[in-house]
């Protein structure tokens, strides 16, 4: 059994409690006296907590069963620098820990894998580096466009000279293996069909999503893709931005999971979304929140066990004005690890706690 | 803080630290201009990498005084400070890690396990990153890494941290000194008597570990000699250790074998020293050092011929370097066109040389650090005896999209844009006021303008649009940008429609960037 695990990254550090809202909580009203979410505006999921209104595209997977949310992800020591925050969680690394390879390459460690078409995953983004290790056969492209071009282009690079240069002789050799996997990989995007419901135009975000779609119905054997939706690091004026990027989210991934069932292929794959951190708990003084830490994660699927997973951090027990995480998002990491790949991965932790989220 | 300050002096161009103290124009000397691509490809390879101005400075020199300029020792200590523990003999060490151990907190479990030699490491390698960024010898730098790479030793096995630092010290004091001495000081070294075992060595049980890589490796090289000079060498050396207390050099004259010995058709009680003097009468010797240095600094195949000419000067000058150096970048083989760009860079050249080149202020190194262990070349971890392989090593389908990973990380840390077009909205930056307040100063990697940080999220071909480049790129044009980033050509063609950062992206990610 594989099934494809859709990264989706929310750069920036998306404010988990704007995202997930403990509406029921005095305290969060308290913290937020601007920037919280009016009770009215909350899509209640229980006694406690609820979505962000804009995220209302949710409900149709929440009420079939197949969104869970994991409540309260983070890690020990939490790192507040975006740029190594996003690598802890890349490299399934501790805080206190350096590690080179990122994580999903690291399931598969000593296991290479079938040829197939030379292609493992696919980052449809800048930040390859939960893919990146020996392991893993990873394709970076910004868009199918454009990626559909450079594949073209890149046919004609057998006939660059390398002039009697070994060193660009050896360069163009390892370019051309990367490339063959790339030209294998035009030829099945060329031949998808398209999404059977469009993406809503016009953000970077949805073209991912296209992509992502064309790949896997095109039947492309990955393991992993991945999509990223930036623009998280809403430090002032957060409410409308916020609001756009949960709206964008949303529907982006309601489409996706349409997309998936169109093409009988939901229970195939696995989405998880995830960010560098979350936020403070109390706004700022710009009506904005800085770098906090754990955050609620969405993890979907046909074969997703859904609703809600682990505890909301209560905001009764902050440490030092942040919310203390209540599961390591490490334990995500090899709970899907096991329910996509069927990898036994611990990512360095002594004790895994599965969570049940994947069926 | 005062590292970032240093580094940002330095970048700040021609009138910067290396600038001035490297470049700065002498009277009486008729200078016959050579030019900013002979220029660039001097610089690319004695140095890490070439900002515009300096390249600007040197093109300007005559050839032969530019590399004589190159080659000039102003100091044979780093600049940058050294960590502080590193007069620590092993003694203290092994305190130091035993308090460690037995720290408890107040509800009396152990404290957060401090390990020391882990640590010591971490801060030696991000102090040799620093001084390759902040020095105004690069080429002593550059030649320091060339005789760790020649003389390897490795933390791996040494883990006695002070010795590392202090045959990084030896590497530098003879960075182009003399290699007769240099290969005395370190049959004496401590680290290298750790990490090939002289330490065990004594008359009743020879270690041969040090002899073999002695001749195999550092000097003749294999099929130059015989497994019974490898035994007699070894015999030669025992009772060569260190002080348990200081970490010193101590030789033990109860555990040398004073008999006599056979080496290399020569008999006599041969001492380590007197092995060291019959290697360097060995016609072989001159030429693997040779050998080396053209793999590293000239081009993937040495030219016989040539390596035996400047083996020769190497010979005959009594193993100074400077002789050799000059010789070998003087050379018609060095300055041919067809050169530039037939070297890969190495991962430090990568890094470093990226740093350097985009003027990034990071100023915390473990970032960098971690970049060269990714690709392959931890500072002080030599993967085993013989070193670095290089050369067409260097790139793998793996390395090569990982370098590419790190380089599309520097170019988002160094280029800010204004997000117009799509999610203009929620990408733009916040005002300056705000963020003073808020930010915590993001440790790994600053964007040079405070005001603008990287914006995530967005792609490449966004980044160009209006990207404002650090202090070093700033005001090129598009066609500069394009001749100071690649040593030839792009392979995948110019575009960017002539906007400044757009270049730097395309440029940095095209092929080319990957050769030197």
């Amino acid at each position: 059994m594989t099934r494809i695990l859709l990264l989706v990254e929310l750069k920036g550090g998306n404010d988990g409690l704007n995202t997930l809202i403990p509406y029921a909580d005095p305290r969060y009203h308290q913290l937020r006296p601007g920037l919280g979410v009016a009770r009215e505006r909350t899509l209640q999921l229980d006694e406690h907590v609820g979505l962000h209104e804009k995220l209302a595209p949710l409900l149709e997977a929440w009420k079939g069963g197949d969104l869970a949310i994991v409540q309260g992800v983070g890690y020990a020591n939490p790192n507040r620098s975006h740029f190594r925050s996003i690598e802890i969680w890349d490299t399934a690394s501790a805080a206190s820990q350096t590690l080179g390879e990122g994580w999903v390459a690291r399931a598969f460690d000593g296991n290479r894998l079938p040829q197939g078409l030379g292609v493992d995953s696919i980052v449809i983004d800048t930040n390859s580096l939960p893919m990146m290790g020996p392991e893993l056969r990873t394709i970076v492209m910004q868009d199918a466009e454009s990626f559909l071009r450079q594949a073209t282009a890149m046919k004609g690079t057998a006939a660059i000279s390398d002039g009697g240069n070994p060193a660009l002789r050896h360069l163009l050799a390892v370019r051309q293996e990367v490339n063959a996997a790339a030209a294998g990989l035009s030829d099945r995007l060329r031949a998808a069909q398209p999404p059977a419901q469009e993406y809503a135009a016009g953000t970077p975000f949805a073209r991912q999503l296209d992509l992502a779609t064309r790949i896997i119905t095109a039947g492309v054997p990955v393991v992993a893709v991945k999509v990223a939706l930036g623009g998280f690091d809403t430090h002032a004026n957060q409410a409308p931005v916020h609001e756009t990027l949960l709206s964008v989210l949303a529907n982006g991934l309601a489409t996706f999971r349409r997309n998936m069932i169109a093409a009988g292929r939901w229970d195939d794959v696995v989405l998880m979304t995830y960010s560098e951190f979350g936020r403070r708990a109390k706004q700022n003084a710009s009506g904005g929140t800085d770098h906090g830490t754990s955050a609620p994660q969405f993890v979907m699927g046909g074969k997703v066990r859904g609703g809600l997973h682990g505890t909301q951090p209560p905001l009764g027990d902050l440490q030092d004005g942040d919310l203390r995480h209540t599961v390591d998002f490490r334990d995500v990491y090899s709970t899907l690890a096991k329910g996509c790949w069927g990898k036994p991965a611990s990512f360095g932790q002594r004790h895994v706690q599965p969570l049940g989220f994947i069926a | 803080m005062a590292a970032h300050l240093s580094r940002r002096v330095f970048v700040g161009g021609a009138a910067a630290l290396s600038g001035a103290a490297l470049w700065a124009p002498r009277p009486g000397r008729a200078a016959v201009a050579m030019g900013f691509d002979e220029a660039r490809h001097l610089l690319s390879r004695a140095t890490f990498g070439a900002t515009p101005s300096e390249i600007r400075t040197v093109e300007a020199l005559d050839y032969a005084s530019a590399v004589d300029r190159l080659l000039e020792t102003r100091r044979v200590v780093a600049l940058t400070p050294a960590p502080a523990w590193v007069t620590e003999g092993p003694a203290e060490l092994r305190e130091a890690q035993k308090a460690s151990r037995e720290k408890k907190g107040v509800d009396g479990k152990p404290l957060k396990i401090v390990r020391p030699v882990q640590e010591q490491a971490r801060e030696l390698r991000n102090w040799w990153v620093e001084e390759m960024l902040v020095t105004d010898q690069p080429l002593v730098e550059r030649m320091t890494l060339f005789w760790h790479n020649h003389f390897t030793s490795s933390l791996e096995k040494v883990k006695y941290t002070p010795a590392m630092y202090r045959q990084n010290e030896l590497f530098r004091r003879e960075a182009f000194g003399n290699f007769g001495r240099l290969l005395k000081a370190v049959a004496h070294d401590p680290a290298m008597l750790i990490y090939l075992d002289g330490v065990r060595s004594i008359a009743r049980q020879p270690n041969e570990n040090f002899a073999r890589e002695l001749l195999e490796l550092f000097t003749l090289g294999e099929g130059h000699y015989s497994e019974s000079d490898i035994r007699n060498a070894a015999r030669a050396f025992t009772g060569w250790s260190i002080d348990r207390e200081t970490g010193a050099f101590r030789a033990h004259e109860q555990a040398h074998d004073s008999g006599p010995k056979t080496f290399l058709g020569q008999s006599g009680r041969f001492t380590g020293d007197d092995i060291v003097a019959i290697l360097l009468k060995q016609p072989r010797t001159a030429e693997r050092v040779v050998e080396k240095l053209w793999r590293e600094f000239v081009s993937l195949r040495p030219d016989p011929a040539e390596v035996k000419r400047l083996a020769d000067i190497l010979r005959n000058g009594d193993y100074e370097m400077k002789p050799v150096l000059r010789a070998m970048f003087l050379s018609p083989a060095f300055r041919e066109p067809s050169t530039r760009g037939a070297l890969i860079k190495s991962p430090v050249d990568l890094v470093v040389g990226s740093v350097h080149l985009l003027g990034l202020p990071v100023p915390e190194k473990t970032q960098l650090v971690r970049m060269l262990q990714g690709l392959g070349q931890l500072p002080f971890n030599p993967p085993n005896v013989k070193g670095w392989t290089g050369g067409e090593a260097w790139i793998t389908t793996y390395t090569l999209l990982l370098r590419q990973q790190f380089l599309r990380r520097m170019v988002e840390a160094t280029t800010v844009s204004s997000m117009d077009g799509d999610m203009a909205m929620s990408m733009r930056p916040n005002r300056r006021a705000e963020r003073k307040e808020q930010v915590p100063a993001d440790e790994a990697m600053q964007p040079p303008v405070e005001a603008s940080p990287p914006v995530e999220g967005r792609s490449l071909r966004h980044a160009g649009m209006e990207a404002r480049l650090g202090p070093t790129l700033a005001g090129i044009d598009a066609a500069e940008l394009q001749r100071v980033l690649l040593p030839r050509k792009p392979i995948d063609g110019a575009e960017g429609g002539g906007r400044p950062g757009a270049v730097v992206a395309l440029a940095m990610l095209d092929p080319a960037y990957q050769l030197k």
